[in-house]
């Protein structure tokens, strides 16, 4: 058995937090081949496997970064290279093109239906909550015959953006016989969703990992009737239990990781971001609760990390919605 | 057993209810349905209110121009200010401030300052945390160093909610650095305008700048704003952290949250149905109605305790528990219950501009700024762990 990185997996790995220490913006990221590394060999990357998607965002998610890798890439770039559109692909990769993808509807709920139709090349409809739309070069727009791309700046394309909990930005887009192309069925989306909500998970496994020493620190130095407030039994047995959790949570990070592409994933994909869900909600209200008023506060560490691991719960269906998808797989 | 209010209680509800139906302006209520920050003017036209009413210190005696009512009726009056929507009374200068000078201040302050809180003129904040002091309160360090007539404070408050918008603030000053740490505390008024004083707004995680750090420059200070003796303000502090836990429970914020989950959860769909009939939300809602219910009984049993004129001690460090944990929880099913437009978190500056306005349910753009605000429930007056240890101590003997 295996459970460890590539060498290559962990130098990438270790020049990502580097960068990302550093500020890095989505230049010096597409210069570390981050991009590339999400895509497998056959897509024109050196990457792809469950893997690489885990060491990827594991370590965005320490950093609370906003990127478009996510979105355009796992999402957006492995839903052009299933359709075949092996150029758009990589260019998403490699940061020249920018994807959004436009799957939910208004009053949609994790449903993933949708309304939005075709007639001839143009489509018609409304989407909500597409991540990264105001910057995309290209939308893929799914419809109730399959997925289409719809150019940025098409005609009858409407943006309306807001910030999101995770610091990045969505927007409502509107389709009024807006011109497109069909790339295929939404079948298509399978596994890219699947590795976006790994993703989503590693990402949030980061930020845990994150949370919780940044709370044990605190706790060893913050000072309450004259000692260091670790010393609290009542404390320390909080921290274990949070340590405890975690680890729970970074054996499902691995086990989706692993049965990305076995016959089983639907199933690992429910139950990981069930669990995810439900574990990044108690960490982000214990760490703030342990830092007392400090936790509260947007300039310390701690504020991104905590939103964005509500924000992993919410995207792609939160915890009690892959309950229900569990129970529903576990039955069959 | 009777577990029925009296005629006398159930024709005061009657009466606050009509009251809140006649003079509660619905721009307001909106807002506080919506959980959308209300602006210092917008306090101060409910306080104002009121006070025309007579109700706005509920909690104080007749002779000082409160209500003098009983603790069951004070009980009544909050739970349905809470479930009209009304804005909360802010508690510094009524809830705190008032009953400590009213017991323990001298008859010049008590005519000066009570007035002034009832009528709005003076808006007072608490300063009694600093950054080495929280759960240990008794570890202040603002110094208060007597120079003939004044008192010369140095130090830093902080997490001074509403401070930006306060003239005044009650202060723990260190009088007696050499005394234990109890014993050389005081408890002194502050005139916010007052030169060498500066006000730092603190960025919460929900975005908004509710509290404050409150800096303290040489700051001269009239002796004569020493409320009650000097070091002796331990006692003071701790009568008022009493007075802070009325309404500890919040039964009235929790039944009123639970109502607009259940709003939002009506109109949610999920699999195509409402979602409030989906089997697993609608067991989270129950279990925490079920919850709610009992923990509304213990209020009322505390409640009845103390108009049988029982003190309640170390119990209200139960309903504190509790009650967080409830509006917590209701805050948490709130945001769940919003599904994924809970993403969007539109940012103070842009709040309210046409082409920023957030998707999803009209209550999604607060349901998480609510939940993260709340998170606070279980930190400040006394922080939940503390309760705990208080309950294991004063009602376990452990
Ligand atoms: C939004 C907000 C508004 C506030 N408003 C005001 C205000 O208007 N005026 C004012 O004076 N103060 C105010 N406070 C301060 C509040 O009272 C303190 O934050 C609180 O007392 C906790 O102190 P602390 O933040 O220093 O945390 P700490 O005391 O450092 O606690 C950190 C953590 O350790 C735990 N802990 C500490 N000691 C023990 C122990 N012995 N056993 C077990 N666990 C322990 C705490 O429960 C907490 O989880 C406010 C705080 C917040 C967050």
């Amino acid at each position: 058995m295996d459970f460890g990185f590539t060498d290559e997996q962990t130098m990438l790995g270790e020049s990502l937090a580097r960068t990302l220490e550093r500020g890095g913006d989505a230049a010096a990221l597409s210069e570390l081949g981050a991009g590339l590394a999400l895509m497998t060999e056959e897509a024109g990357g050196f990457g792809g496997t469950g893997r690489d998607i885990l060491m990827v965002f594991r370590t965005l998610g320490r950093a609370a970064a906003v990127t478009q890798l996510l979105d355009s890439v796992v999402l957006g770039a492995g839903i052009l290279s299933a359709a075949g559109e092996a150029d758009l692909a990589e260019a998403a990769a490699s940061g020249e093109a920018r994807i959004a993808v436009a799957l939910d509807e208004p009053g949609q709920r994790y449903d993933g239906k949708v309304s939005t139709r075709a007639e001839g090349e143009r489509l018609t409809g409304e989407k909500s909550l597409v991540p990264g739309a105001e910057d995309a070069t290209h939308l893929i727009v799914k419809t109730t015959d399959g997925l289409w791309l719809v150019e940025a700046g098409a005609e009858g394309l409407g943006l309306r953006g807001y910030a999101l909990m995770d610091g990045g930005r969505a927007a409502e887009v509107t389709l009024r016989d807006t011109p497109a192309r069909r790339i295929g069925d939404a079948a298509l989306l399978d596994r890219p969703l699947a590795a976006a909500i790994l993703a989503v998970c590693a990402d949030a496994l980061g930020a845990m990992e994150k949370a919780v020493e940044l709370t044990t620190d605190y706790l060893k130095t913050r000072k309450q009737f004259g000692r260091p407030i670790g010393s609290f039994q009542a404390l320390q047995h909080r921290m274990a239990d949070l340590l405890t959790e975690v680890e729970q949570a970074r054996s499902a990070v691995w086990n989706l990781a692993g049965n990305l592409d076995t016959a089983d994933r639907d199933r690992h994909v429910a139950a990981t971001k069930s669990l995810l869900g439900r574990v990044a909600l108690y960490v982000a209200e214990e760490t703030i609760q342990l830092h007392g008023g400090i936790g509260m506060t947007e300039e310390y560490e701690l504020a991104p990390l905590a939103r964005r691991l509500l924000a992993a719960d919410a995207r792609f269906g939160d915890s009690d919605h892959h309950l229900e998808r569990f129970i529903a797989a576990s039955a069959a | 057993m009777d577990m029925s209010f009296s005629p006398d209680d159930q024709t005061f509800r009657a009466e606050v209810r009509q009251f809140l139906q006649d003079r509660l302006p619905e721009r307001l209520s909106e807002k506080v349905r919506l959980q959308q920050e209300l602006t210092k003017a917008e306090i101060e036209e409910w306080h104002a209110v009121l006070n025309e009413k007579g109700w706005l210190a509920g909690n104080w005696p007749r002779e000082f121009g409160g209500a003098g009512w009983t603790a069951i009726q004070r009980h009544i009056f909050d739970e349905e200010s809470a479930l009209a929507s009304a804005p909360r009374v802010l508690p510094f200068g009524i809830a705190m401030l008032g009953p400590v000078l009213q017991k323990f201040g001298s008859k010049e302050q008590q005519d000066r300052f009570l007035p002034r809180i009832l009528n709005g003129q003076d808006w007072w904040c608490q300063g009694y945390s600093e950054p080495g002091a929280g759960s240990d309160l008794a570890s202040v360090k603002t110094t208060a160093v007597r120079d003939g007539d004044d008192y010369v404070v140095n130090g830093q408050k902080t997490w001074t909610t509403l401070g930006q918008h306060a003239n005044w603030i009650f202060c723990l000053v260190r009088t007696d650095p050499t005394a234990k740490a109890q014993e050389g505390i005081s408890f002194l008024l502050i005139d916010m305008t007052s030169p060498g004083i500066t006000v730092r707004p603190i960025v919460l995680l929900d975005g908004t700048p509710e509290v404050n750090e409150v800096f303290f420059d040489d700051v001269r200070v009239p002796a004569e704003n020493l409320v009650g003796e000097e070091n002796k303000g331990w006692t003071y502090a701790k009568y008022l952290l009493t007075h802070e836990r009325t309404n500890i429970a919040g039964v009235g914020f929790a039944t009123a949250g639970l109502a607009a989950l259940k709003r939002i959860a009506r109109a949610q769909q999920a699999h195509g149905k409402p979602l409030i009939e989906n089997p697993l939300f609608a067991a989270r809602l129950a279990e925490i109605e079920i919850d709610l219910m009992a923990m509304a009984t213990t209020n009322l049993r505390m409640l009845a305790q103390a108009a049988a004129g029982q003190v309640p001690g170390a119990e209200s460090s139960m309903l504190k528990l509790k009650g967080t944990q409830i509006r917590q929880a209701i805050n948490d099913l709130t945001r769940r219950a919003v599904g994924p437009w809970a993403l969007a978190f539109p940012s103070e500056a842009v709040e309210g501009a046409n082409d920023d306005l957030p998707p999803g349910p009209p209550e999604a753009a607060a349901a998480t700024r609510a939940y993260l605000n709340n998170r606070k429930l279980s930190i400040y007056g006394g922080s939940n762990e503390i309760q705990r240890g208080i309950i294991a101590k004063s009602l376990l003997g452990l």
